[in-house]
């Protein structure tokens, strides 16, 4: 199985009362909460870490896109990607991704992760979110029943503009673009592995099998609560005929790793607290806009992750925001190095998960903290977890990356 | 109770309901919502007046609409739909979305309609004055009809899931038909129908609900300094954005009274 580290970049000094005297962690929070030299220092640190994982023999390292958010300082993820091509040699770098509606045109998208692709010697994953109501409905003001099929449409004109030869004009529906060229085109052929994160939803299912993209279910809330979600994609690949090979899937899980199970539980308790606390306070009025649900998946009774997230947060039920119904619920996986690897061994096998992405570093949590969990985790945890499934299956989702990659010289 | 027929435009099906007598009928265009069944408002109205309600796409009553990608797209659409009623002139009632779609309407073809009421019209849009967005709103069945009606339980009433209606296609109704508005309004319900309003010379009743959380008062005067006929503006008392639903009664004597006045 292959591990990755996943930074969400958090903004670390939300107030004690946020809850209570904020409405919203994201589109409306407020800017005089920020202090733009904590994030110069929060990006340095948040960085390092990214790297440091990559040192210590993570697979892959992951950004994604968030738009007006406090749990999420990165607009523009592939910035942050592009200084980790310099920055690091051997993992994968997953851009987790681009909400591909957003770009305008989408050849744009198509241009940067090419670039990426070839900075980088052909180590890039190219995640295609549709993106959060949050993100694209209102903090970039997309048309919610339009959203789909502009991502449909850019999905077409990317995927064409990296395998295509010749130039070529594309008059779709919503993108009339009369000379398509992309200068570069990316390292891996025919194409960067894809990858879609995703809700619950079946249509993205059925595309990712259709497409044979790996799906990605990038769930706060941890194994348990993604259990319903993990059968209903594997039981519909099932019906559509295609194998269980288990890289077709992705999952996000919060871990938390300490010498003893004791310390463990004492050193993240304030962080998790942070997060789902602060960062996950999302007014439900952005959760959920006419339209951006499918029908078909209202019918399936599906819920959104992110309305799930909003529901959560406001509802009278609630999320979780106390450590011991975080851990009893699964959110995070704490726990000494041995009783977390079994706890994820046990997680990848039951959801059937080969790509499991971890978030070490969450909430306000210092980067000492973070370090010290992912060192522990890539030392102590991983080797104990890496076989999993490859005497099975073959990963045809992963980089390709040149074998000859040129290195950044030595600074002077 | 109305009679109901069907329209097919380009291979799609468009419900019209239709009750009342008068040589010259009253096309309605309805607002947030639509019309998912007969309401009091186009029952009073229908004492007076022969009635003609076409569903709005993706409205109740005409499912589909994600073919209509722009404004000219729905504008063409109620053109279409206002033709094939087949009648040679007609007084146009637009509420709301409807309003938008009315105002358009007005604007091209002057022969065919007679008079206009518009009734909180979508269209324009103040940054300094903001209209509520309506697509931000916390998920759940009271959200909306709290948001565009005084008497929300008015709203519940035309909303009443029929006996044999399925729970999740009913629910489904209303979030299409917020759905549809979007397409053509989103984020604002700013059309640029400013541009056009001088080409609207019909005598024009302006109504909006003294309560309207929705559309702030300055909405209505901007239609009423740009629309080129003689504009007469009302406001109805105990109604939100949505008068029809909330105050049908002093509505509908006020638009008969305009509707008359302008006969004499």
């Amino acid at each position: 199985m292959k591990n990755l580290w996943f930074h969400l970049m958090p903004y670390k000094d939300l107030p004690d009362d946020f809850r209570d005297t904020h409405p919203s962690v994201w589109v409306d929070i407020n800017s005089k909460l920020l202090d733009a030299k904590r994030v110069h220092q929060h990006y340095n640190e948040y960085l390092d870490e990214l790297e440091y994982a990559g040192q210590l023999g993570f697979d892959g390292i992951c950004c994604n896109e968030h738009h007006q958010n406090g749990y999420g300082l990165m607009p523009s993820p592939n910035l942050i990607a592009s200084t980790l091509t310099r920055r690091t040699t051997k993992p994968a770098i997953c851009v987790m991704g681009n909400s591909l509606a957003l770009y305008n045109p989408p050849t744009r998208v198509a241009e940067e992760f090419a670039m990426l692709d070839c900075m980088s010697g052909g180590r890039l994953i190219a995640g295609f979110p549709v993106g959060t109501p949050m993100d694209t409905i209102f903090a970039y003001a997309q048309n919610p029943s339009k959203l789909r099929e502009r991502y449909y449409e850019a999905h077409d004109i990317v995927m064409k503009a990296w395998q295509e030869d010749e130039t070529f004009s594309f008059d779709g529906r919503f993108n009339q673009l009369r000379y398509v060229n992309v200068w570069p085109r990316p390292v891996q052929k025919p194409h960067p592995p894809v990858w879609i994160p995703g809700g619950g939803s079946v249509e993205t299912w059925r595309w990712c099998a259709e497409m044979d993209y790996v799906y990605c279910y990038l769930s706060y809330f941890g194994y348990k609560a993604g259990e319903a979600t993990m059968k209903g994609f594997w039981d519909e690949m099932d019906k559509l005929g295609k194998d269980r090979n288990p890289y077709r899937a992705g999952f996000l899980q919060f871990v938390a790793v300490g010498e003893t199970e004791k310390e463990a539980l004492e050193l993240y308790k304030e962080s998790a607290e942070y997060f789902y606390g602060r960062c996950l306070h999302v007014n439900p009025k952005w959760a959920s806009p006419a339209g951006y649900q499918s029908e078909a998946t209202i019918r399936a009774k599906v819920q959104s992750q992110v309305a799930l997230a909003a529901q959560k947060s406001s509802g009278p039920a609630g999320a979780a925001r106390e450590w011991k119904d975080i851990l009893d619920l699964g959110y995070v996986i704490a726990g000494d190095p041995d009783q977390v690897a079994e706890r994820i061994r046990e997680v990848c096998t039951n959801l059937n998960v080969g790509h499991l992405m971890l978030l070490c570093q969450f909430g306000n949590m210092s980067t000492d903290l973070a370090k010290y969990n992912t060192k522990l985790y890539a030392e102590r945890v991983m080797p104990q977890i890496s076989d999993l499934f490859d005497d099975q299956w073959n990963d045809a989702w992963w980089p390709q990356p040149l074998s000859d990659r040129s290195l950044p010289a030595e600074v002077a | 109770m109305p009679e109901t027929r069907s329209l097919t435009i380009r291979d799609r099906e468009v419900r019209v309901l239709e009750d009342g007598n008068s040589d010259v009928p009253v096309v309605f265009l309805a607002g947030i919502g639509g019309v998912p069944a007969w309401t009091p408002f186009l029952e009073a109205l229908a004492k007076n007046r022969r009635v003609i309600v076409p569903s709005l796409p993706g409205f109740p009553g005409a499912t589909e609409f994600r073919h209509l990608d722009s404004l000219y797209d729905w504008v063409v659409h109620t053109l279409e739909t206002l033709e094939l009623l087949d009648e040679p002139t007609f007084d146009l009632i637009g509420s709301s979305v409807g309003g938008a779609l009315a105002c358009e309407i007005a604007s091209l073809v002057e022969t065919q309609v007679r008079r206009l009421v518009l009734i909180a019209p979508f269209g324009v849009f103040l940054e300094d004055d903001p209209a509520a967005d309506i697509w931000a709103q916390v998920p759940g069945p009271k959200s909306i009809p709290n948001l565009v009606c005084s008497h929300p339980e008015r709203w519940d009433a035309i909303w009443e899931k029929p006996a044999d209606g399925d729970e999740i296609e009913w629910s489904i109704l209303q979030t299409r038909s917020m759905e549809a508005a979007a397409r053509f309004l989103f984020p604002f319900g700013n059309t640029g129908v400013t541009s056009r309003l001088h080409r609207i010379h019909n005598s024009t009743l302006l109504v909006r609900g003294a309560e309207d959380r929705v559309l702030p008062s300055a909405y209505n005067a901007v239609f009423a300094e740009g629309i080129e006929g003689a504009v007469r503006t009302i406001e109805i008392e105990d109604a939100g954005h949505l008068p029809e639903i909330d105050n049908p009664e002093t509505l509908v004597r006020e638009i008969n009274a305009f509707l008359l006045d302008q006969e004499n």
